[in-house]
């Protein structure tokens, strides 16, 4: 059985009323089906706009779909919890409370004394790179410190999943690249289920163990690649000929969407 | 210099220095900020005492700084100005001190949760525009001419402002926080204390400070009716013997008070809410 089963998801955003600033009804997500696999990574492609955060804020509980329902481990969700884990793609960290905090808020919700509260948090930050830093409010940390803050913040909860909304969209390229292999080599050592949004080709091949591409909006699911690179796998593996063929593929699915998109907008 | 870098840079071909100076936003010097503060009062003493002592103005009308404080001097030696001082602050923080407990956890309340917004919001609004110093005839009749009567004048004044804009700062908190709180297992009795009350802390207590401000107008509009002590009834009384002199300096020891407990809040604030630095 699978972990996460979407089932027939869909979700239209109500128009608003008013003469000036009047909007027509969205249809942000076609009915969407996907079965995701215990430790499975999957990375979700997909142009701007096409509905990715929609589907995963879904999954997540933080939007209720207008048909359809998510299931994980077979019970069915309702609103957000604590056995989803979500990096945002703005930065969330709480601004009063040290990094160290940040990453005890969830363990403290729950009741966890806080000697253990602290020896977890220390443990994922410094798998994060971030040792020295406990202390540290948000504000004097970089972006890309503070989305690994995030990441530790989520971890240190130990969800079931792993739901990433481009983390690292704000990054530059070279961070990016450090964090994909922080965030895989994470991966492969916990083995969660993970559901990655992003719209960066490379970085979707790279981490992903399945890639699911979404067509233009209105969403809906349009290949889903399987990825047979080996684990574990390091920078290196993105100058190899099959992650060529993987990118020619993908480059070619994505390509028809987004001209679809601009002509729509067109 | 390395801030040089980081700041805005104003447009090309201004005039140097000055136009550096007056970038928008740009913050100055600490020095320079406090010269520039010390300045404006250093120019305010300067034309008071050119009017006063060059005789444009009759001292009738407006005492000399010097006149002012032996005014002033004579207050605290012969009249017990002191104790004048004394009961008005305490009347200020009494008043003050009940609206704050009154109005900020029903403004969080209000931030919080839509429906209790809607059931008092109205009413707010409505009683935040009824003038505080039109009570006092209807206090008088109620409370007497006692303590409880100034208090409420105060209270009545600064409760409803207070309720709104705590409301409005509850009601701003981020969104993203309070669903990344979720997402960490927070229930709403978590999110409203370890999300909402912290995000809004810094704010609040800043709301504070600007209704503390008017409080004090508040507290001498009630002193000056049916009042036997505070600086409001002794200005009220300086102005039956014309005495401009204790009038000013009065007003003037309002205007410090003001002054030193600002300048309370702001430190106090900065040491409480580290985090909220520059922002
Ligand atoms: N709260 C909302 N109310 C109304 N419309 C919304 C809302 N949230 C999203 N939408 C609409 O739904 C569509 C999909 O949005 P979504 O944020 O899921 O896109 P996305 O694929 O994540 O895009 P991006 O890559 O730019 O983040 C968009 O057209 C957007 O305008
Ligand atoms: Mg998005």
């Amino acid at each position: 059985m699978s972990k996460l089963s979407i089932r027939g998801v869909e979700k239209t955003f109500p128009g608003r009323p008013g003469s000036s600033g009047a909007t027509a009804a969205t249809r942000a997500l076609e009915p969407t089906s996907l079965e995701v696999a215990d430790n499975d990574f999957i990375t979700i492609l997909g142009p701007s706009g096409c509905g990715k955060s929609t589907l995963l804020r879904i999954v997540a509980g933080l939007e209720t779909p207008s048909a359809g329902e998510v299931r994980l481990d077979g019970q069915p969700v309702h609103g957000p919890g604590p056995d989803r884990g979500m990096v945002f793609q703005s930065y969330t960290l709480f601004p009063w409370l040290s990094v160290r905090d940040n990453v005890c808020f969830g363990l403290r919700e729950r009741g966890v004394p806080r000697a253990e509260q602290l020896a977890v948090a220390d443990r994922f930050l410094a798998q994060v790179g971030l040792k020295g830093f406990e202390n540290h409010y948000p504000a004097q940390l970089s972006g890309g410190m503070q989305q690994r803050t995030a990441l530790a913040r989520a971890l240190a909860n130990d969800p079931k999943m792993l739901l990433l909304d481009e983390p690292f969209g704000a990054l530059d390229h070279q961070t990016r690249e450090v964090m994909q292999e922080l965030l895989l080599g994470i991966w492969e050592q916990h083995r969660k289920t993970v559901m990655f949004v992003t719209h960066d080709i490379d970085e979707a091949i790279f981490m992903a163990s399945r890639v699911v591409v979404m067509s233009a909006r209105p969403g809906r699911i349009k290949c889903d690649v399987p990825i047979e690179l080996p684990h574990p796998r390091s920078y290196k593996v993105k100058t190899t000929p099959e992650f060529a063929a993987y990118k020619e593929q993908l480059t070619e699915e994505i390509r028809v969407e987004t001209i679809k998109t601009l002509s729509m907008e067109a | 210099m390395a801030d040089t870098v980081s700041d805005p840079l104003p447009p090309q071909g201004g005039g140097g220095r000055r136009t550096a100076l007056f970038t928008p936003l740009k913050p100055v010097a600490p020095a320079l900020r406090t010269t520039l503060g010390i300045a404006c009062f250093v120019l305010f003493f300067l034309g008071w005492g050119i009017a006063t002592y060059g005789g444009f103005v009759k001292p009738l009308f407006l005492a000399s700084p010097g006149d002012s404080l032996k005014a002033g001097w004579a207050l605290f030696t012969e009249f017990g100005f002191a104790e004048d001082i004394g009961v008005t602050v305490w009347r200020v923080l009494a008043g003050f001190a009940l609206a704050a407990l009154v109005a900020v956890p029903l403004g969080i309340l209000m931030g919080a949760f839509k429906p209790v917004e809607a059931f008092f919001e109205a009413f707010v609004s409505f009683a935040r525009y009824l003038p505080a110093s039109a009570f006092i005839p209807l206090l008088i009749l109620w409370a007497g001419v006692g303590e409880m009567q100034k208090i409420l004048v105060i209270f009545i004044g600064s409760v409803f402002q207070l309720v709104i804009m705590v409301t409005v700062i509850v009601s701003g908190t981020r969104t993203d926080l309070v669903e990344a709180a979720y997402t960490l297992g927070a229930k709403r009795d978590g999110v409203v204390r370890r999300v909402l009350l912290p995000a809004s802390a810094p704010q609040i207590f800043e709301a504070l400070r600007l209704v503390l401000g008017w409080a004090w107008t508040y507290v001498i509009v009630a002193e000056l009716v049916g009042a036997s002590r505070g600086i409001g009834h002794m200005i009220i009384d300086a102005q039956r013997f014309l005495d401009t002199g204790q009038m000013i300096f009065g007003i003037f020891v309002i205007g410090v008070i003001g002054l030193v407990t600002d300048l309370a809040f702001r430190t106090l604030n900065a040491r409480l809410f580290p985090w909220a630095k520059g922002r």
